[in-house]
């Protein structure tokens, strides 16, 4: 076996590790500490956040990558398969591998089409043949089915409650007695029985259906939770410096600075976004194509794609948090305790990194939250146009692209919409509502609202 | 007033520009005409000879910046960058990949464009500001609160299940309207009317949402409390205060974007088929046609510098307090 580190992520760790330092530094000022404190207390934010929690933990366990090491060949030494595989398609265990030979729909034992079988006897027959994997441990499928679902969903909400109970006496002590507490439960509850039926139902079933090459939609979906979440954040991430160090240097020198920062921002924001968005993404796609050499695999090729959709919609994206931070350091920088730095002589360096820098932080934060959400609406509208993600690489955009003109069948394919519906909804909702609860907590117009 | 115009007219040059020459850096510099034609012809085998054969069709085959082969002025004007980007200051976009002309193209899909950008625009913000008053007089309420609720999770559906979705219901299911396609004239009206309900639906939850808080902000200023405290009835303060102070900043936003209509909806138009600008633009992504994408890029770059100054003479017109100087 050997370890793989893509490029995202690289990144995506490096944001882990970001967010752990900052809750570090948050945890030793007072004055940081309260408005968390009072976005802790609301409840919609903490069911908010244990929602998307748990999609960062599907997302992160998809980011540890390796390749597994093939038999050794006659020439001997060690070769590496070309398939690169993630934590999370260990843990998903048999649902990457049951694939189907094409449409079933959820539940199903049989396949969606009618196929022309051979019987043993010769006789040539069109029957709609039953499934490899899906329902393959009943002898009987059409009398035994409904019964054998229901004891195991039994046994899945029995296990995800008994996971959920662990899980909450280890939290208890923290979250017990908060306001949001009885929140944070049951959120956990609802979360815990749903991976229970799915953990329960996966390796016997195929949960949401399959897809047009069989592929289980369960497991596809999972894959497209990584994508959507770096997409939303990654996105911001890379470009958080260059909008801030502009934003922040334009409002605070002023003059010259302020009107290079200002010209450029309005110039790119003049051009349509997804357009400037296509034509980067036009370029890149001939670049990458034109130098086959620079990847081993083709994941490699589809994450260095994905780094690149993400700086692009950063590119067009950063202008409006730069403006946002140019009008707030205008309003900081006449403050008297600022005025009082410059009459000491302190640098200007120091004053932005100390006296300025962690007053506009709370305008950073807001708009990382806030901007989560659309980024990853905006993938599937990406992947619709065609300048999205690689179309090999799981996404949600990808997902609804393939299954779009399935409805249109007779009767209709609407598992894959569906279940691409459902999880990008709870991603997207659960983001919408922790990002107004953000906003809420941090902004000091809000607060004076309220 | 007309010197405060000219001086802005003089202010967007730049912006255009500035457009101009980083369009021309994306399309010719990091991508030569020498890969455009590649992409075209197939990356691999293809001789050298297809290629020039290529980019002389297309008058990609002159030098980038300076032709030295030519005489006088020629030597400026006969170069891929006068040809194609600064042309564009006259409107002149040239042909796209398959021969047609592109200054024409525009012009013809405009109209099916703009046949659902504008009702879509029209109705979409009447609808919004009714809903966002009417959250407004419940408020403190659960009528608000379940209506907050609402826009939240209309917002945070993608626009693709909008589109997918009402086809799908209305077009499929119900028969109500045909699934794609357009005709001109009155005709049209039949094609229309469900990209148009889906525009309006799909956009009310972060439109309606955006209003609420304009108008929480004017709920939350003194002058409302004195309206109140002179004994004026909740209807009244709405609709004569809040409402009329809170749509500067609501019809100075619209003013800003009510030039892009002419662009149409990318992804509306090309899931029902109609042949707008927005359709064109999503062809000419897939079918890699970078003459048509850079011509629409300028357009709208001018179309957004048009909304700029548009919405600073609206300034000037609603708010008595704003003098263009």
């Amino acid at each position: 076996m050997r370890p793989v580190l893509l490029w995202t992520d690289g990144l995506i760790w490096l944001l882990v590790a970001g967010l752990i330092a900052f809750v570090w530094l948050v945890r030793r000022h007072e004055h940081l500490r309260a408005p968390w404190r009072k976005l802790a207390s609301d409840p919609v934010a903490m069911a908010a956040a244990v929602v998307l929690l748990f999609f960062t933990a599907i997302a992160v366990s998809d980011s540890i990558h390796f390749r597994l090491a093939l038999p050794a060949g006659a020439g001997g030494g060690t070769h590496y398969s070309p398939e690169v595989r993630s934590v999370l398609d260990v843990l998903s265990g048999p649902l990457a591998k049951q694939q189907e030979k094409s449409y079933s729909a959820p539940f199903a034992c049989r396949l969606f089409t009618r196929e022309t079988v051979t019987l043993a006897d010769g006789r040539q027959v069109r029957i709609y043949p039953r499934l490899r994997y899906g329902g393959a441990h009943l002898d009987d499928p059409e009398r035994q089915r409904t019964g054998d679902i229901m004891v195991r969903v039994g046994y899945g909400l029995a296990g995800g409650a008994l996971a959920w109970l662990a899980l909450w006496l280890g939290l208890r002590p923290w979250f017990g007695r908060a306001a949001s507490g009885p929140t944070i439960r049951n959120t956990l509850l609802v979360l815990c029985l749903f991976s229970g039926f799915l953990v329960a139902l996966g390796p016997y079933y195929h949960v949401l259906g399959t897809d047009k090459v069989g592929q289980d939609v369960l497991y596809a979906t999972l894959k497209s939770v990584r994508t959507g979440v770096l997409i939303g954040a990654l996105t911001t991430l890379v470009t958080l410096p260059l909008s801030i160090g502009l934003g922040v240097s334009a409002g605070y020198f002023g003059g010259r600075v302020d009107d290079a920062v200002q010209y450029l921002y309005t110039t790119l924001n003049a051009i349509p976004g997804v357009l400037l968005i296509a034509a980067a993404v036009l370029i890149m796609q001939t670049q990458l194509e034109s130098h086959p050499g620079w990847f081993e695999t083709g994941t490699e090729r589809a994450d260095l794609r994905l780094l690149f959709l993400c700086l692009i919609l950063g590119m067009t994206s950063w202008t409006g948090l730069a403006r946002l931070l140019r009008g707030e350091t205008l309003k900081v920088r006449e403050l008297d305790y600022v005025m009082a730095a410059r009459a000491f002589g302190v640098s200007d360096i120091r004053i932005l990194l100390r006296h300025i820098l962690p007053n506009v932080q709370h305008i950073v934060l807001i708009s990382v939250a806030m901007d989560f959400s659309g980024l990853v609406l905006a993938e599937a509208v990406l992947s619709y146009v065609g300048v999205g993600v690689d179309p090999t690489m799981p996404s949600f955009g990808n997902m609804i692209n393939g299954a779009r003109l399935e409805l249109a069948r007779e009767p209709a394919v609407w598992w894959q919409l569906a279940s691409a519906f459902a999880f990008m909804f709870a991603l997207v909702l659960a983001a919408n509502l922790f990002a107004d609860s953000v906003q809420d907590a941090m902004d000091p117009r809000s607060r004076r609202r309220a | 007033m007309i010197a405060y115009l000219i001086r802005r007219l003089l202010y967007a040059l730049p912006i255009l520009i500035g457009v101009n020459v980083l369009t021309f850096a994306l399309f010719f510099l990091v991508n030569t005409p020498d890969d455009m034609a590649r992409l075209h012809l197939g990356v691999k085998r293809v001789t050298a000879d297809a290629v020039a054969k290529w980019k002389t069709e297309r008058g990609y085959d002159k030098p980038l910046f300076v032709n030295a082969g030519a005489t006088g002025l020629g030597k400026v004007t006969e170069t891929i960058f006068f040809d194609k980007s600064l042309a564009m200051f006259a409107f002149r976009f040239g042909a796209s990949d398959d021969g047609r002309d592109i200054a024409h193209e525009i012009k013809t899909r405009m109209w099916p464009s703009l046949a659902i950008a504008l009702p879509t625009f029209a109705i979409g913000l009447m609808v919004d500001i009714s809903v966002a008053l009417i959250l407004i007089f419940f408020r403190r309420s659960y009528v608000e609160w379940s209506g907050v609720v609402l826009l939240v999770a209309l917002m945070s559906v993608s626009g693709l299940f909008y589109i997918i979705g009402g086809q799908f219901l209305f077009a499929k299911v119900w028969q109500l309207a045909p699934i794609s396609g357009y005709q001109p004239g009155f005709n049209a009206a039949r094609f229309v009317w469900l990209p148009i309900l889906i525009g309006v639906v799909g956009g009310v939850g972060a439109g309606a949402r955006w209003y609420r808080t304009l108008f929480l902000e004017e709920a939350g200023k003194d002058y409302v409390r004195t309206a109140r405290a002179k004994g004026l009835s909740e209807a009244a303060v709405l609709f004569r205060h809040i409402l009329k102070n809170g749509m500067v900043p609501i019809l100075t936003g619209a003013v800003a974007v009510f030039p892009l209509l002419f662009m149409g909806s990318l992804i509306l138009e090309s899931f029902f088929g109609i042949p707008g600008l927005g359709s064109y633009t999503i062809d000419a992504i897939g079918s890699q046609d970078f003459a048509i994408v850079r011509a629409i890029v300028f357009l709208g770059a001018a179309l957004y510098i048009v909304g700029l100054i548009l919405t600073d003479i609206s300034y000037t017109l609603v708010d008595p307090r704003v003098r263009l100087s």
